[in-house]
This record gives structure tokens, sequence and C-alpha cells, in this order.
């Protein structure tokens, strides 16, 4: 049995008054695939925030690949992580958000290749020659040149999910990825990381309100509600036979929403 | 007639150190204004707070009595400048401060998502601001530069109180020795405001182009 890759342990995270995480723990395989569901506020966006250093924790520890996430050991001490450490941390996880976050100003290509030239030094060629691969992979190859201004919201997302990849990340957080989309765009979007999930070994771990992609998509489901994790199993298991009486009532709205389980 | 053209020249002479002093000024307000504008965001307390003094302190004074320590009070601490370096150090300093503030809050005013895609993107601080913060928020900077410019231009005339021959320094001079007030006034006027326009033209295309592409109409 190989070691988790992600390792959360006892993380709390308050926003003012309110406690959004409380005590979490989770623990993620190498290559797995996690659906975190929950009503909103229940603090799965916040979680992947925390993975992507987004977010600073109250307390709690994260192991991420073996290191931590928070913290250095110096000496067998553990101190509060810097920004170098930070920076080396984040080569390992990427993210996609809700609402693209492309850069406006740079063309699809620059979008892509921008970060890979800046932290890890690639030249330019190399990089433009990766990123026609991710973008001729989420179907955007002939948009290159296109400004994101020019794209559909669909396009858009296909464009920060190529981005992200570019990085070669070991992890991948989808923040809602779909929520911002019209419905007709939802499918390629989706597509897209069904490819990604049948194609790489990568984990992946998504925030969704798809439950029907969720069910198909995710190797195991967790189930969030203010703050905790209150049930977590396969998703036939959550979907068709979930225990706890939050996640029946749960998923009882969000199928009477007309969402498809 | 002849008379007339040869006092049209020095007025001409004066609009070259009119625009001689706008330009530099420019260039010393745009450096100060990205300094200090820069450092009014500084993680660091210490370049917030020298960030903050300056910008207070030449808002907070005239820019007469600015351009008059530069002139006669700085000798005494055993600097002594030109009438012109000494103009372009006040607009400088001056117009600076108000940039700067106009630096900030296009900084401040680019969207947190942005700069939150930097950090998941892994790039560092200054990477972030130099390649995705700052070519955005120089966008919203540019119209405020804009009237930045013509103030300044406009506040070069406080230099003919060093005795800089400047656009209305020479206007007195001329009227001073014609006895007409007219001419040299109406002839002041046309040039700073066509100095003024030729800034608005100038700032307007270059607006047009950064914004090409943007809004996905233009390109």
């Amino acid at each position: 049995m190989p070691a988790p890759i992600i390792k959360v342990d006892a993380i709390s995270k308050s926003f003012g008054a309110f406690k959004v995480l409380d005590g979490l723990s989770m623990q993620v395989m190498p290559g797995e695939k996690l659906a975190l569901i929950g009503p909103s506020g229940s603090g799965k966006t916040t979680i992947l925030r925390i993975l992507m250093t987004l977010e600073k924790i109250d307390g709690g520890h994260i192991q991420v690949d073996g290191e931590q996430l928070y913290h250095m050991e110096r000496n067998g001490q553990l101190l509060p992580a810097d920004e170098r450490h930070l920076a080396r941390m984040r080569q390992k996880i990427g993210m996609v958000f809700q609402l693209f976050n492309l850069f406006p100003h740079k063309c699809v290509m620059d979008n892509v290749t921008l970060a890979p030239m800046l932290t890890k030094g690639i030249a330019r060629a190399a990089a433009e020659k990766r990123a026609m691969e991710l973008l001729d992979m989420v179907g955007l190859a002939d948009k290159a040149k296109a400004m994101p201004a020019q794209l559909s919201g669909g396009q858009k997302q296909r464009v920060a999910i190529a981005r992200a990849l570019a990085l070669s990340p070991k992890i991948m957080l989808f923040d809602e990825v779909t929520s911002a989309l019209d419905p007709e765009l939802v499918e390629e979007v989706l597509n897209v990381m069904r490819k990604l999930a049948a194609e790489t070994d990568m984990t992946m771990l998504l925030v969704t309100h798809e439950m029907g992609f969720a069910h198909d998509f995710a190797d195991r489901v967790l189930f969030f509600d203010r703050g905790r994790i209150v049930e977590e199993g396969k998703p036939d298991e959550i979907f068709r036979h979930p225990k706890q009486e939050r996640t029946q009532s749960f998923l009882k709205k969000i199928i009477a929403a007309g969402h498809r389980v | 007639m002849t008379q007339w053209s040869g006092y049209l020249g020095l007025i001409l002479q004066g609009a070259l150190v009119t625009i001689e002093l706008t330009l530099m000024g420019s260039v010393l307000a745009l450096i100060m204004a990205f300094l200090a504008g820069m450092g009014r965001v500084s993680r660091f307390f210490i370049i917030r707070a020298l960030a903050t003094t300056y910008i207070e302190f030449f808002r907070g004074t005239s820019i007469f009595v600015q351009l008059f320590w530069a002139y006669f009070v700085l000798p005494f601490a055993g600097l002594s400048l030109t009438p012109l370096q000494a103009g372009v150090l006040a607009l400088g300093l001056n117009v600076g401060a108000y940039a700067a503030e106009v630096v900030r809050g296009a900084i401040l005013s680019v969207g947190r998502e942005q700069y939150e895609a930097c950090t998941a993107l892994n790039l560092g601080r200054w990477q972030g601001m130099r390649y995705v913060i700052l070519p955005q928020a120089l966008l919203v900077m540019l119209p405020t530069f804009g009237n930045n410019a013509i103030e300044l231009l406009k506040a070069t005339s406080v230099v003919s109180l060093i005795s800089l021959a400047d656009l209305t320094f020479q206007a007195q001079v001329v009227r001073s020795q014609t006895g007409s007030t007219l001419m040299p006034f109406l002839s002041v006027l046309v040039i700073y405001f066509a100095l003024a326009l030729i800034i608005s033209w100038g700032i307007r295309t270059l607006e047009r182009r950064m914004a090409r592409g943007l809004d996905g109409v233009r390109v």
C-alpha cells in the first residue's frame, strides 16, 4: 500500500467568527480521483484553497507528497513555512478556478507558457511546443493566438486547465469548474477532465455540484457539512445508499433542484 | 510686423523651455509615481512608511514653496541647482506624489482572482506584479496620468518665479517691452492649450493601443 500523497490532519480555519473548517482530517492516495460535495459554506472549497496556499490555516498540519506544506522541518523542529518553501511545494499542485482567472491581457498561448518560462526557466520554443500539445489535448489548438475575451466560457476554462497542466503538477484541484458556465458548455469541460483522468495518473480533487459527473468520475466521494466530512465512500454508496441523514437530505435537495445523480 | 515676429520668436523659445520642463518633469514624476505607488503596497512597513511620507509631504505643501526650497534653500545644504534642474525636481516630485496614488489605486483595482492565479501558477510576488498585475493596472492608470501630465504642463509656469525663461516668463518680457497685453497673453494661451491637446491625444492613442484585444471586440 503506497503512502498517501495528501494527508490533512486536524485543520481548522475561521473567517472571523465563522468556523469554516473544524478539525478536518482526510487522506488522498496517489492517482486518486476525489469528489468533494456538500452545501455551500461547508468548507469544501476552502480546503482546496488551503491546499493551493491561497488561505492561511489556523491550526493543524498538511503533508503533501511526503513533505509538510505549511511547516518546514529544521533540526527536528517544525517551523512555519517561508515563501521559498511554499514556492517549492506549489510546484506539486495546480488549480483550476470557477471563474477561470485567465490573464486577459495575454493571448491563449502566452497564458499557458508564462508560468513554465518564468518559474521553471523553460525556453520559449520548448514551452510553446508543450503548450500546443496541451491546447490540442483540450481541443483548442486553433485558438492559440486568440485573446481570452474572444473565447466562450467553456473554451476559457479549457485554456485554464491547459495552463495549470503546463506546470506538470502531481495534484490538480478543480474548484467548481463548471459552475459559471452556460449549461450547453458544461459538457466540453467535463470531457476534458474525463480525458485527463483516463490519460494521466494525476491525483485530482474536485469540488462540484455536478453530481452525475462526480458519480462517474470519482473513485471516492466526500460529503462535507459545517467544516467536517460527514460521510465518505464509493460514489455508489454515497449517491445510492447514503447512511447519514444530512447526506440524504442534501442529495434530496439537489435532486429536487433538477440535478441528475 | 518684423518686430512682432521677433517677439513671437521669444515666446516660442519660452515654449521650448516649457516643453523641456514638461518632458523631464514627467519622466521624474513617472519614476517617483511607480516607486512610491508600489512602495505603498509593499509587504514591508518601512517602505510603506517612506512612500506615505513622501506622498503626504509633496501633496501637502505648495509647489511654489517646493520650488523655492529646491532653488533657494538647497544651496545652503551645499546643493546648488540650475533653474531648470530645480524646476524639474520640484515638478517631478510634486506631480509624482499625486501620480503615486494613481499607481496604488490601479494596482489595487486588479481583481483578487488575478493575484490568486499568480499564486496557483507559482509566480513570485515580483513576477506576478511585473507580468500580470502591472500590465493590467497600467491601462487603469493611463487616463489619470494624462490629467497629471496636463497639470504638470500648466504648473511649469511657476518656474518663471525663479527666472527661468519659460513660456509664461517670455510672455511677461514681451508684454513689458511692447506694452501690448493681448498679443503675448493670447499667444501663450493658445500654446498651452495646444500642448495640452497633444498630451490628451497621445494618451488616448496609447490607451487605444493597450486596450486592443482586451474586450474581444477591438483586435
